[in-house]
């Protein structure tokens, strides 16, 4: 029993899992829910729960529709388990975040963070690859949304609104997700620079052509910044050269191009995650690459990142979070997932919210989880 | 009529009297959306020119307490903007600014009654917006969020959904807020879409463009029956390939089609097929051989490859042509959008052959079978006694079958009021209860929109709430440690 929790379940199903809840509700004490624990420092440190559910027991791949590209997967599932079952298959489901201490992190919990990697380049993230959902709500509802077929438009989107809400509405007991090929091959083009515009340049070159990349990922440490260029397929080396070429072009250097890549990956991953500092995740529109990589050289920052997509990972010393919050007031967020408990104690990681969206979130909590007994007080605005 | 009067003195003062319609021969054209048999005379349309009057117009509404549907280009294929008989329909056809343009940003910001097809235009050639609704030379953006529409090209690129960024919505009590795609929170943004005009109306929208292939290969190829094309369809998307685009048409449909376009499709065959590959040249030239040897395999016959844009556009035409080329059959017909699993595409086409027998009616169809969705077009003629009746519960079966194969009672059309009496066969009391979670989150007072989606009127606050067993009677299936 983790320390300040008087009580550990760990439901057999989904009903339990509501039961479980709604007990909790009923007595006016707060749940939250554990997955591989890869994750439960993230978001404000809020007060310790009072009952601590664990997803170990919702381990089932229910369903592998490899005709469909179909999966409904349970939420203690480790993902690594699950894209070892898909993998067979030739299949996977797109999505790449790091997975923690013992590739622990589970599907539920991958989902309740809408954590990604730099798959989502190309597929997109967990809300782009949910199609159905069940979760089971603090009054004792399971409930169902979106179906099994990866084209649905019946009824609303609970799927996406569950996906990354932290655990604050109910718990994801499954998810009905879609699958793609898994490619035959990769192959990555790579080259560096330490001039964070001619970067920008490269990226926003890269982005618009019509190369079908899987992956474009930045990165910056230690004043020097390389680009990552993923291409798949059959046959993708020819293409590869081409990200090369045009790399060149855009004068960056040490151009190269790796077919054996997955280390490289792995190692963009392990950049979305804090080692010694803090981390934190900056969404800015895509052209703002130059300012994001300008600030982090002057906080000192090393990063990751999602170059055509506005998303970066900034390692940093917990100090500079303020001046990098001060240097990139004009982004839509910079949210500090991951750092130490006192920071997170001094100020709201998740950073401003549009006031009437923040009401609107307000409404949908109250809607979902009136009894407030969901994870509180860690999410955006305390909920 | 008091009331009715104010209220329309407060609507033209925010909209100019001659964009304030009462007047039934005025209001004739907006009795209906794109499906036809359900008619309603609004109280007023309104055809606001800003955001800022659409959000004068719902502030108004909500002072008099009056209910509203906004209405883009009104071709929704499931009576979603069919008007309320009380209400106020909000019509967005004068709100046309496609307000800024970034390449740099792959970002388009558009006003809700640009056009779908508009969207493309304004950033082509180098880039292009992936959801293509049929409908769209004329259908709207906002009426595509609304609905979350797809499109032949769906199957590889993903809906409407997956393109959205930004949403400014104006909300039921007309107040206004911003959804990000990126920002912390819930993803307001992802319920939004798709709501059908029941959570609000999107006033400003973001849209993501990709960079457009630099090769697109399309085949035609056809086949002895469908069920020989549905195996063909399998066997290219098993091997790993992800077309731009499956289409399947059927005996039926392919007659339609090619009476009507003279496209050069074969009337003697069962089945055919439209693939199309699109993406990089190297990756496009090996798989688009596989795909042609995967129907060869598989029964292909007469494989067609287009030469040219021309070509491509012809094989095209007659698909698209398809729903309006019905009429050279029939006087009528209904059209389905139920999903299936692909791989229940042989069971679910027998099921509707027999069904069609039964009912002594005819079904064409036509359908993006990489994703499972039909488009059955069933036939009648109202000229017969019953048969209106016939089709109609015909229709109903269909949709059935869908379910029970696992699949869905809508794609892309959506359940507006057509197919809200389906939802308590898809959906459990309990589903249906969450959805109307969130519904009383965003317009507790239901004035977006009423009597769609759901299938039962229900008011917030009388939400029939927590359900009563005991939860310390199921504790014994929890462990405790």
């Amino acid at each position: 029993v983790p320390a300040g929790v008087s009580e550990f379940v760990q439901p057999q199903n989904g009903e339990a899992t509501a039961a479980a809840l709604a007990s909790a509700a009923a007595e006016g004490r707060t749940a939250r829910i554990r997955g591989g624990a890869t994750k439960l420092g993230w978001g404000r440190a809020g007060q310790v729960p009072d009952v601590e559910l664990s997803t170990a027991s919702l381990n089932r791949i229910a369903e592998h529709n490899v005709g469909d590209l179909t999966a409904v997967v349970e939420a203690g599932v480790p993902l690594a388990r699950a894209q070892a079952k898909f993998g067979a298959a030739g299949q996977m489901l797109a999505l790449d975040p790091p997975l923690g201490r013992d590739r622990a992190a589970t599907i539920g919990g991958v989902f309740a963070s809408a954590d990604s990697g730099p798959l989502r380049h190309r597929y997109g993230g967990p809300r782009d690859l949910i199609i159905g959902i069940t979760v089971a709500l603090s009054d004792g509802t399971v409930a169902r949304a979106g179906g099994n077929v990866i084209k649905n438009v019946a009824g609303y989107d609970l799927a996406k609104l569950f996906t990354g809400s932290f655990g604050t509405l109910g718990a994801i007991i499954s998810v009905n997700v879609r699958l793609h090929p898994r490619p035959p091959a990769f192959a990555t083009a790579v080259g560096s620079s330490a001039d964070p515009g001619r970067l920008g340049a490269s990226a926003r070159a890269l982005a618009a052509a019509p190369l079908e990349l899987d992956s474009l990922d930045i990165a910056w440490r230690g004043g020097r910044g390389g680009l990552l260029g993923r291409v798949s397929g059959a046959e993708p080396a020819p293409r590869a050269n081409r990200v090369a070429a045009l790399l060149r072009d855009q004068g960056l250097e040490g151009i190269d191009v790796i077919a054996d890549d997955a280390e490289l990956w792995a190692r963009q991953r392990v950049g979305q995650r804090a080692r010694e500092g803090a981390l934190v995740r900056v969404a800015a529109r895509p052209s703002a690459l130059v300012n994001v990589l300008d600030a982090a050289r002057a906080c000192g920052a090393t990063l990751v990142g999602r170059a055509a997509l506005g998303t970066s990972y900034l390692e940093l010393d917990p100090f500079a979070i303020s001046p990098l919050r001060e240097r990139l007031a004009g982004a839509r967020a910079v949210v500090v997932l991951d750092g130490p408990e006192e920071l997170r104690r001094a100020q709201d990681p998740w950073g401003e919210a549009d006031e009437r969206a923040l009401e609107l979130m307000r409404r949908v909590k109250g809607a979902f989880d009136p009894a407030g007994a969901c994870n509180p007080g860690t999410f955006v605005g305390g909920i | 009529m008091d009331n009715g009067r104010a209220l329309r003195s407060q609507l033209e003062a925010i909209c100019g009297s001659e964009h304030v319609l009462t007047h039934p021969d005025a209001l004739a054209t907006y009795r209906s959306d794109g499906l036809a048999h359900y008619r309603e005379t609004p109280l007023a349309a309104v055809l606001p020119a800003t955001g800022d009057q659409v959000r004068e117009v719902v502030a108004c509404c909500f002072e008099a307490g009056v209910p509203w549907v906004a209405r883009g280009s009104g071709t929704g294929l499931s009576g979603g903007a069919l008007p309320v008989a009380e209400g106020v329909l909000i019509v967005l056809a004068r709100l046309r600014r496609i307000l800024a343009v970034s390449l740099e940003d792959a970002s388009v910001v558009v006003e809700p009654g640009v056009t779908n097809i508009a969207v493309s235009r304004a950033v082509a050639p180098t880039h292009f917006y992936p959801p293509d609704p049929s409908s769209q030379i004329v259908c709207s953006i906002g009426g595509n969020i609304a609905e979350n529409s797809g499109g032949a090209h769906c199957f590889k690129y993903g809906f409407t959904t997956n393109y959205v960024t930004s949403l400014e919505v104006v909300l039921s009590d007309g107040t206004v807020a911003e959804l990000h795609r990126d920002a912390p929170g819930y993803d307001l943004l992802g319920a939004f879409v798709g709501s059908e005009g029941t959570l609000g109306v999107a006033t400003k929208i973001e849209l993501r463009v990709i960079p457009a292939p630099e090769t697109v290969r399309t085949l035609l190829a056809f086949f002895e029956d469908s069920e020989a094309a549905g195996e063909a369809v399998t066997t290219i998307v098993s091997a790993g390939i992800v077309p731009a685009a499956i289409e399947m048409m059927d005996r039926l449909s392919i007659r339609a089609a090619e009476e009507a376009t003279g496209a050069g499709y074969r009337l003697d065959a069962g089945a055919a097929l439209i693939v199309e590959l699109d993406g990089s040249e190297e990756e496009c030239a090996i798989r688009f051989e596989q795909v042609r040897e995967l129907c060869a395999q598989n029964g292909g016959r007469d494989i067609k490859v287009a030469a040219d844009a021309a070509e491509r556009d012809l094989i095209w035409k007659a698909r698209k042509a398809a729903f309006a080329a019905m009429g050279r059959v029939a006087p009528a017909y209904f059209v389905q959008d139920g999903v299936i699993p692909r791989t229940r595409l042989p069971e679910a086409l027998r099921r509707i052959d027999e069904l069609a027998a039964e009912y002594r009616l005819q079904v064409a169809n036509v359908f993006h079978a990489g994703d499972g969705n039909l488009h059955p077009l069933i036939c009648y003629d109202a000229a017969r006694s019953g048969e209106p009746e016939r089709a109609e519960e015909l229709a109903n079966l269909i949709l059935k079958a869908c379910l029970d194969l696992g699949g869905s009672i809508t794609g892309e059309h959506g359940v507006g009021v057509d197919k809200k009496g389906h939802m308590p066969a898809m959906f459990s009391e309990r589903d249906l209860e969450s959805f109307h979670r969130l519904r009383c989150a965003f317009d507790p007072h239901g004035l977006a929109n009423p009597g769609k989606v759901m299938p039962t009127p229900r008011l917030c606050g009388e939400v029939p709430g927590p359900y009563r067993e005991h939860p310390l009677e199921r504790a014994g299936v929890a462990s405790r440690m």
